[in-house]
């Protein structure tokens, strides 16, 4: 049995003072593994079910008050620097607000340049363009209209696209993506969606992929986890858990979407208007 | 819908525009609808299609230096945008009111939902009387679901649901003819969104009042709204009924819009709408859209399209409305425009 690429085991997380008698439990014994192999993995809740915070987790970004994060089978705590460096490359955060991400006085370019160079993946300033035209590419972008701009010129498609390929200029092996879509258009959705669908098909990289809308996460996972309060209450292929769901959150939350179609009814009460 | 009753707001060749360094923005370019009493009407588009600033213009908060151009909006008669500052600040919220966009930002932080409430009551002279004044409030906040106590809390101890149905209490305060939400659940999870929509829909039932309700969303606006009404660079490019538009959109943007639409039907089948969303202060010539068109010819590129009426209810803004085409738009790019 091979050792799972990223995994957290029984964490939990509490929130408040030290010494607090009602902690806020963030996540109660949440354990979760994705595989060596590409996939994508989509975590589904409401606002508070804690998925932003097993991100945290994922990202070391925070850590665990109970339980353990591994990587590769070690322990994130444990890894020497060499090894801490690989895997803070090797696995790339995505935010959900393509607004507040970049610093507004700089270029794009250099939010690209500064991680190639500081993981040392380059030889010099004309390899780093060079990788990062081809990243933009691969995310459909034309390099020519995207290089030499500041982030205001760009729209928020635009803008998430490039945080994509800057993730993706890194040879990440896992990509943690909380709510890339949200801030987003609904008409350039589907188009981010499939940059992001396409980085495991054609560059080999695994997706967590944190949203609350359903219908996204049934596009592009292999697997969704459903969270809530804290908790994993379902996982499983997307099939399954959209239209056979075990849970009654499930249930809820596949029956808050709302259908694309005024001939299929969504369950709200309305009368019809008359004039 | 019939041509003998007077619409309750009619909205003629609306402009607003906002002057830069390279002449003016015009992020509403001659819009016109009506809305009947009760009806609820969606305006969907993407960031920068003149959705948000159509609703704001109707009014009279369009900031500085944006500026209303021209045309009309007659509230039951009465031109909202002829109304001087005392007639607009007594029209807003008893006869048009609005629930703003990101309403989780637009409570006061250091009052409490009460003296918000009341705030609006005073301003119009209305219910002085304060133990009629406490029935009304416990009254609203029971219309939106929320229980008597959320009164006399501040923001901070509400939840974003909670602090958009406090927007929608106060929105429905005065019992306006029209309410304007827009983007009310935009912030908000799927589940609070179902309960925040139905919360309208409850309260504008309650009150009898029409909504606009806008949105990028056109799955939501096939749940919520009777027609539909799609803007594209600071025009409404189509509307129609929803089922009308659903069934057979006539633009080609409006078929992408539809068919870019996740479903639980299909699976990794990504159909986005390729290209970038048209500047306003030098828009594309001819028809806004025809960069991205599928659909566009030579004529595109410099005949801007006219409203075409397919019937009564059903307008759009395209050379190609009437001809037979493939509804999801799989045709090639013929006669390629410059």
């Amino acid at each position: 049995m091979t050792a799972a690429l990223l995994e957290v085991c029984a964490v939990s997380v509490a929130f408040g003072a030290p010494r607090s008698k009602a902690p806020k439990l963030a996540l109660r014994g949440v354990s979760l593994a994705l595989p060596d192999t590409p996939s994508i993995t989509a975590i589904v809740g409401e606002s508070g079910s804690g998925k932003t915070t097993l991100t945290r987790l994922l990202l070391g970004l925070l850590q665990p008050t109970a339980g353990t994060v591994l990587y590769q089978g070690n322990r994130l705590g444990q890894l020497n620097g060499a090894a801490f460096a690989a895997y803070r490359r090797e696995v790339q955060a995505i935010f959900q607000d393509p607004y507040s991400v970049y610093n507004p006085f700089y270029k794009v370019d250099r939010s690209l340049l500064l991680p190639l160079q500081r993981f040392g993946l380059v030889a010099s300033r004309d390899a780093a363009y060079e990788r990062i035209r081809q990243c933009l590419e691969a995310v459909g972008l034309r390099p020519g209209d995207t290089l030499g701009r500041y982030p205001h010129q760009l729209s928020g498609g635009q803008r998430q696209r490039i945080m994509i390929a800057r993730a993706l200029s890194l040879r990440p092996r896992v990509i943690v993506a909380d709510e890339p879509v949200s801030m987003v258009d609904a008409s350039l959705r589907a188009t981010i969606l499939e940059s992001l669908y396409r980085l495991k098909t054609e560059q080999q990289v695994s997706l967590v992929y944190v949203t609350h809308d359903l219908t996204t996460a049934y596009q592009i996972a292999d697997r969704i986890v459903v969270m809530f309060n804290g908790e994993i209450v379902e996982e499983g292929d997307p099939e399954n858990v959209i239209h056979a769901p075990q849970h009654a959150y499930t249930r809820a939350l596949v029956a808050a979407v709302p259908p694309p179609d005024p001939t299929v009814s969504w369950g709200l009460d309305t009368t019809e208007f008359a004039a | 819908m019939t041509a003998l009753v007077q619409p309750l707001l009619e909205v003629r060749g609306l402009r607003v525009e906002f002057p830069t360094a390279r002449g003016p923005a015009r992020a509403v370019d001659g819009v016109s609808f009506t809305l009947d009493r009760g009806m609820r009407l969606g305006l969907v588009g993407e960031s920068g299609s003149g959705k948000s600033t159509t609703v704001l213009a109707l009014m009279q908060l369009i900031k500085a230096p944006g500026r209303i151009a021209g045309g009309e909006a007659r509230l039951a008669g009465d031109d909202l945008l002829a109304m001087n500052t005392a007639q607009m600040r007594q029209a807003r919220f008893s006869r048009i009111a609005l629930v703003p966009q990101g309403a989780m930002n637009s409570l006061n932080p250091v009052l409490t939902v009460r003296a918000q409430i009341d705030d609006l009551l005073d301003a119009h002279g209305q219910k002085p009387d304060p133990a009629q004044r406490m029935r009304h409030v416990a009254g609203l906040l029971q219309r939106v679901g929320l229980p008597e106590t959320v009164a006399d809390q501040y923001p901070h101890q509400l939840s974003g649901g909670m602090k958009q149905r406090v927007c929608i209490a106060i929105a429905i305060a005065l019992s306006p003819q029209v309410i304007l939400a827009d983007e009310p659940t935009s912030a908000l999870d799927v589940i609070v969104q179902k309960q925040v929509m139905q919360t309208l829909i409850h309260a504008q039932k309650d009150i009898g009042a029409a909504i606009v309700l806008v949105g990028h969303d056109m799955g939501l606006m096939a749940q919520f709204a009777h027609v539909v009404g799609v803007m594209y660079a600071g025009r409404l490019v189509e509307i129609a009924p929803v089922r009308e538009i659903f069934a057979n959109p006539r633009h080609p943007y409006t078929r992408m819009l539809i068919s870019s639409l996740p479903s639980f039907a299909t699976r990794k089948v990504f159909r986005g709408i390729p290209g970038v969303a048209p500047s306003i202060v030098n828009p594309p010539s001819g028809c806004a859209f025809h960069p991205r068109c599928p659909r566009a010819e030579e004529r595109c590129s410099h005949e801007v399209p006219a409203d075409d009426m397919l019937s009564d209810a059903h307008r759009v803004r395209c050379h190609f409305a009437r001809v037979a085409g493939p509804v999801h738009a799989a045709t090639t790019l013929a006669g390629t425009a410059p």
